[in-house]
C-alpha cells in the first residue's frame, strides 16, 4: 500500500516537472536485409504534447535524433614512415564505439544550446566522438585518432550529422529519416530523441529497432562463426570434390 | 563485401591458366591479386587455401594414375608441413592481433618473390647461354657426389626418388614451406619443386606429383585451422575462385606443352619479380589515408 502510494507520488511529480512530453514512433522496428540490400531508411515520427498550464513557447522547439548502432571494440591505427616503408605505428583503442552513429537535428546543434550542456548531455556528433568515455584521453594525442574514426566512418556513410535532418510538419509534430547504408551492420539500434527549447532539455525518449540479415550469405556467415571447425572441413571437402570433378572431366588418357 | 562475381571468376580463370601453363599452384599470384582488388589480406590468404586444395587435388589424382608420386618422401614432407602450418596459422593470428599482419604478409611476399624470382632468372639465363654454346644444360650427377648436408644422420632410402639422404634437410624444407604456405596463402609448389630438383636431385617426373601431394595435405590443415582460428574463410569467394581456376588451368596446361622449358622458366621468373615489385611499391608509397579502423570484436 505504501509502495503504491510512493509510486503514485513519483508519477505525479514526474508529470508535474515536465510540462512538455515527447511521444515518438518509428516506421519500422525490424529491418530485414537480404544479400542484394543496397541501403534503406527508417522514419521517426514524433509529437510534442503540452499540458494545459504550459503556454506556447515563442522561440519554438528543437529536436535532436541520435541513432547508435551495435557497439564494437575498434582499434584505429596510424601508418608512419619508418625508414623507406610505411607501417602501423601509433594506435588508439575505442572499446565501446557505435558501429553506426547518426545525429539528425532541426537546426545546427551549436545554435541550440551551450557547448557545456552539449558535451555533458552528448548532443551532436562531435560531443559523442570527443566524449571522454569513448576512448582514453592522452592529453591531445587521441584527437587525430578520433578525427580519423569520424573521417573513415563517414566515408562509409556510417557516421553522419545532418543539421536539417528533422523537419517540423506543424510546430509540434516532426519527422526525421534515418539513412541506413548497405554497410550498416546487423544488431540493435538505439534511437534517442531529445527535445530542447530555450537552450534547456525538456524531455528525452528512447526507442529501438533491429537490423536483421537474412538470406544465404548470412546463414553461411553464422555457420562460419558458430561451427568453425565444421565449416572449415566442409570447405575443404567441397574443394576436394571440385578438384576430383575437374580431374574426371578433363582426363586426358 | 561488394566485389564483382565476374571479376573473381575471370581472375580465377586467368591465374588458373598461368598455373596450368607453369605447373604451379597459382596461389602466389591469386592472393596478391585478391589483396590488390581490396579484399582484406586475412580473408584473401585464408580463402585462397581452398582454391589450392582443389587445384592440387586434380594434379595429385593425375599423378597417382601415372604413378609419378613418391609416397614416402611425400609423407615426410607432409609431416613436417603440418607442424609448419600450425606454426604459420598461429603466427598469422598473433600478427593480426598486433596489427602487423598486413606488414608481415607484404614483407614476406617481397622477400620471397625477389629471392626466388632472381634465382630462377639467373638459372634460366645461364641455361640459355650454355645451351647456345652447345653445352649440356645440367651437369649429370656422378655416383658418390653429394652436398654434405645430404649425408647428415638419420639417413633414409627413398626408392622411387632414387634417394638415400638424411631426413633433417627434408624436414626443414617441409617446415619452412608449411609455415610460409599458411602465412601467405600459397601452396609452396614454387619453393618445393626447385628445392627437390636442384638440392635433392629428385627425378623430374616424381617431383611435381610429390610436391602436389604434400601441398594438398598441408593446405587442407591450413584451411581448417584458418576457419577455426581466424574465421576468415569465405566459402562463396572460394567456390568462385575454384570454378574459374579449374577451367583456366586446363587451357593453360594445353598451351604449356608447346612452350620451351627455359623460355618458360624465364617467363615465370619475370612474373615472380613483377609481383614482388608490385608489393614493394605498396609498402613504400605514401598511403592515401595513414589511418585505418579495424573491428576487434562486436558486443552483443
Amino acid at each position: 500500500m505504501r509502495a503504491l502510494g510512493l509510486l503514485l507520488f513519483f508519477l505525479c511529480s514526474i508529470t508535474a516537472a515536465s510540462a512538455e512530453n515527447l511521444i515518438i514512433t518509428l516506421s519500422n522496428h525490424r529491418v530485414l536485409i537480404s544479400s542484394n540490400y543496397t541501403g534503406t531508411s527508417i522514419a521517426v515520427f514524433g509529437t510534442i504534447e503540452r499540458d494545459a498550464q504550459t503556454v506556447a513557447r515563442s522561440a519554438g522547439y528543437d529536436i535532436v535524433v541520435t541513432v547508435r548502432g551495435p557497439l564494437q571494440f575498434l582499434v584505429v591505427r596510424e601508418k608512419e614512415q619508418f625508414g623507406p616503408v610505411w607501417i602501423n605505428q601509433g594506435q588508439q583503442k575505442f572499446p565501446m564505439a557505435p558501429a553506426y552513429l547518426s545525429v539528425l537535428t532541426s537546426r545546427p546543434v551549436a545554435e541550440m544550446t551551450s557547448i557545456q550542456l552539449r558535451q555533458r548531455q552528448k548532443i551532436g556528433l562531435w560531443a559523442i566522438i570527443n566524449s571522454p568515455d569513448l576512448t582514453n584521453e592522452r592529453s591531445g594525442a587521441d584527437q587525430p585518432f578520433r578525427e580519423a574514426l569520424y573521417r573513415i566512418r563517414s566515408q562509409e556513410g556510417l557516421y553522419l550529422e545532418d543539421p536539417r535532418g528533422v523537419s517540423f510538419l506543424t510546430p509540434t509534430i516532426f519527422r526525421a529519416n534515418i539513412p541506413l547504408p548497405a554497410t550498416a551492420p546487423p544488431g540493435t539500434y538505439d534511437v534517442e530523441v531529445t527535445l530542447l527549447a530555450d537552450t534547456v532539455i525538456l524531455d528525452r525518449e528512447v526507442t529501438h529497432f533491429e537490423l536483421v540479415k537474412t538470406g544465404f550469405e548470412q546463414q553461411v556467415g553464422e555457420v562460419a562463426r558458430d561451427w568453425s571447425a565444421l565449416y572449415g572441413l566442409a570447405t575443404a571437402l567441397i574443394a576436394i570434390l571440385f578438384g576430383w570433378v575437374a580431374n574426371v572431366i578433363f582426363r586426358r588418357d | 563485401m561488394p566485389v564483382s562475381v565476374l571479376l573473381i571468376l575471370g581472375m580465377g580463370a586467368a591465374v588458373g591458366f598461368i598455373s596450368g601453363l607453369f605447373g604451379i599452384g597459382g596461389g602466389f599470384l591469386m592472393t596478391p591479386l585478391l589483396i590488390f582488388i581490396g579484399i582484406p589480406p586475412a580473408v584473401a590468404v585464408a580463402t585462397q587455401t581452398a582454391q589450392i586444395v582443389a587445384s592440387s587435388t586434380t594434379s595429385v589424382l593425375g599423378a597417382l594414375r601415372r604413378r609419378a608420386l613418391d609416397m614416402k618422401l611425400g609423407g615426410i614432407l607432409v609431416a613436417g608441413g603440418f607442424v609448419g602450418s600450425v606454426l604459420g596459422v598461429w603466427f598469422f593470428a598473433a600478427a593480426r592481433r598486433a596489427g602487423l599482419l598486413d606488414l608481415v604478409i607484404v614483407v614476406s611476399y617481397v622477400t620471397l618473390f625477389t629471392v626466388v624470382g632472381s634465382l630462377m632468372l639467373k638459372e634460366s639465363i645461364r641455361e640459355f647461354w650454355t645451351k647456345r654454346k652447345g653445352g649440356s644444360v645440367r651437369p649429370r650427377r656422378r655416383a658418390g657426389e653429394h652436398p654434405p648436408y645430404l649425408g647428415w644422420p638419420l639417413r633414409m632410402r627413398f626408392y622411387r626418388s632414387k634417394l638415400y639422404v638424411s631426413v633433417i634437410p627434408i624436414t626443414g624444407l617441409a617446415l619452412f614451406v608449411g609455415f610460409a604456405g599458411a602465412l601467405l596463402g600459397i601452396g609452396g609448389g614454387f619453393i618445393v619443386v626447385p628445392a627437390l630438383l636442384y638440392i635433392f636431385r629428385v627425378p623430374t617426373t616424381i617431383v611435381v606429383g610429390t610436391s602436389q601431394f604434400q601441398i594438398v595435405c598441408t593446405t587442407i590443415v591450413a584451411l581448417v585451422l584458418h576457419a577455426v582460428q581466424n574465421q576468415a574463410v569465405d566459402l562463396v569467394l572460394a567456390i568462385l575462385l575454384i570454378v574459374g581456376g579449374v577451367f583456366g588451368a586446363q587451357f593453360g596446361a594445353r598451351v604449356g606443352r608447346n612452350l620451351r622449358a627455359e623460355l618458360f622458366r624465364f617467363l615465370l621468373a619475370i612474373l615472380l619479380l613483377a609481383v614482388g615489385l608490385r608489393f614493394a611499391l605498396e609498402l613504400v608509397v605514401r598511403p592515401e589515408d595513414p589511418f585505418t579502423v579495424t573491428t576487434q570484436e562486436v558486443h552483443q
